[in-house]
């Protein structure tokens, strides 16, 4: 597989670097279950959780990865950092870089963020989430998610519902799975499900009808609401929730054994229902737990990688077990 | 640098005679495969692990049950060998404590091997005993690991390699000693 120095985005991996890194997450499925969730196989790196915007779940998830292959974190958070003193991104990670982490995990609001910072320094980087570009770790957990629960990736009906226009996790998420010929249906309200968004993969349609887009759906991506959008002109909560809610009553026009997933923090009773949300098709909290297994197999890879001049041991290992 | 063959360490009827010893020792040295699981170390180790105890339900009809172990992720040579291993999982569907365990591994060199499979061993439970054995031991051990099972103990040099090829993984059945020459 050809070799990967970040996780920056979706768009440019492989269907062979995307199923490598599925298959090398298994193991560390299985690893949440061990008594023990320790292993030394990190130990002694360092990896930078650097979050300029606000989040619990991915960098809690990012960091327990992180520390369960016994590494230690250097953790950047937005609302304590120097940014809101004015420091400029570069500046902010050359700090960083000083102290030299062995890699760089990076949620920041401005698209293309993690891109940058890959240019200029010499450790991976990975994107934990770039403004509204991308969510690479969020579409290949939702990929784990739908190839354990429904056998396979390839080639399902894929309905993604709510703010498609401003979701990363939309994005990502339309990258990995029209590389594996799903057939995506993108449904909003109007505003937030625009013609532009066509262009991003082949085998896409877009409809602001509900029922329509359910309609023999196989997999359904229910986005978060962004409730700050909710209160613009155009659309108020009780509209969004007659409109786009994923209610039970809904979900019998997908097919019967449809998977549900949310990306969360899930509103329950704005975007999903209860009913839905706790319900036997619901994936939730198979998502979180994949998570923490892509992460950790991402950062085993990446992380784990020495640097292309390391010194190599004297004595042939070519008796070590393969 | 090539590498060229020096000599064979066993023929495929050798192997066949000496799996066959082997599995006979174990189940005599274990009061009677109580508690008694194999444990193969990727990749070689399961195939020699799963016709040990294809054997030994042969001659005893005791069912011996068989892990599993990838020990890539507590190998202690990662960071000085460039990029990571590709990880091919740990299949171990039976509770490791109170159990009696004997690894199984093709050779027996430094050592190292056998101490990342021990961590991961441990990381799964407390085993009640655990053993090892292997079908060449071929000396140099850089930390205190014995094998209380051995197939063949050869003398070699740091500059030769043994290598145990089977039918399964390799497509032929022999053991040969190579050495790398200028």
């Amino acid at each position: 597989m050809q070799h990967l120095s970040h996780l920056l985005g979706i768009e440019d991996l492989t269907h062979e670097q995307i199923s490598f890194i599925l298959d090398q997450a298994k193991p560390f499925q299985e690893f949440q279950r061990y008594p023990l969730k320790k292993l030394a196989t990190l130990r002694g790196k360092t990896v930078a959780v650097a979050f300029f915007e606000a989040s619990t779940r991915t960098r809690i998830s990012f960091t327990t990865a992180a520390a369960r292959l016994g590494a230690d974190t250097m953790a950047l958070q937005a609302e304590s950092s120097s940014l809101k003193k004015g420091e400029s991104l570069i500046d902010t990670v050359r700090t960083l870089e000083a102290m030299r982490p062995d890699g760089i995990v990076i949620r920041h609001s401005s698209s293309g963020a993690p891109e940058f910072v890959a240019k200029r320094l010499e450790i991976p980087v990975l994107n934990a989430g770039d403004g509204t570009h991308e969510h690479p770790t969020q579409a290949l957990l939702d990929a784990l998610t739908i190839r354990d629960r429904k056998g396979r990736i390839e080639d399902w009906n894929v309905t993604i519902l709510g703010d498609i226009l401003h979701s990363r996790v939309a994005r990502s998420n339309i990258y990995l799975l029209s590389k594996f010929g799903a057939k995506i249906t993108l449904c909003g309200p109007a505003m937030w499900v625009p013609r532009e968004l066509e262009d991003l993969a082949p085998n896409l349609r877009r409809t602001t009808r509900t029922e329509e887009a359910l309609e023999g759906a196989d997999v359904v991506l229910v986005l978060r609401v962004q409730t700050e959008r909710i209160h613009e002109p155009a659309l108020a909560a009780e509209e969004y929730i007659l409109g786009y809610q994923l209610t039970a009553k809904r979900l019998r026009l997908a097919r019967p054994d449809a998977l549900v997933l949310h990306p969360g923090p899930m509103i329950r009773g704005l975007e999903i229902d209860s009913a839905v949300a706790d319900g036997p098709q619901s994936g939730v909290l198979e998502q979180v737990t994949n998570g923490l297994a892509v992460r950790m197999a991402l950062l085993y890879h990446l992380i784990g990688s020495a640097p292309v001049d390391a010194p190599h041991p004297a004595k042939d290992r070519s008796n070590a077990s393969d | 640098m090539r590498v060229v063959e020096k000599r064979q360490l066993l023929s495929a009827e050798e192997i066949g005679r000496t799996l066959r010893r082997l599995a006979h020792e174990i189940i005599e040295e274990s009061s009677g495969a109580k508690d008694l699981a194999l444990i193969g170390i990727r990749r070689r180790g399961v195939t020699l692990a799963d016709r040990l105890v294809k054997a030994i339900r042969g001659f005893s009809n005791a069912d011996v049950p068989m892990g599993i172990l990838d020990i890539a992720l507590y190998r202690d040579d990662l960071s000085t060998i460039g990029t990571q291993p590709s990880l091919q999982g740990t299949e171990i569907d039976f509770p490791v404590d109170n159990r009696d365990l004997v690894v199984v591994d093709d050779v027996l060199y430094t050592g190292r091997t056998i101490r990342a499979a021990m961590n991961g061993l441990f990381d799964l439970g407390r085993p009640r005993r655990v053993r090892l054995c292997v079908l060449i031991d071929r000396g140099h051990r850089e930390l205190p690991v014995e094998a209380t099972f051995i197939g063949r103990a050869v003398q070699t040099s740091d500059t030769e390699i043994v290598e145990v090829r089977l039918q399964e993984t390799d497509g032929e059945e022999r053991v040969v000693l190579v050495d790398r020459v200028p």
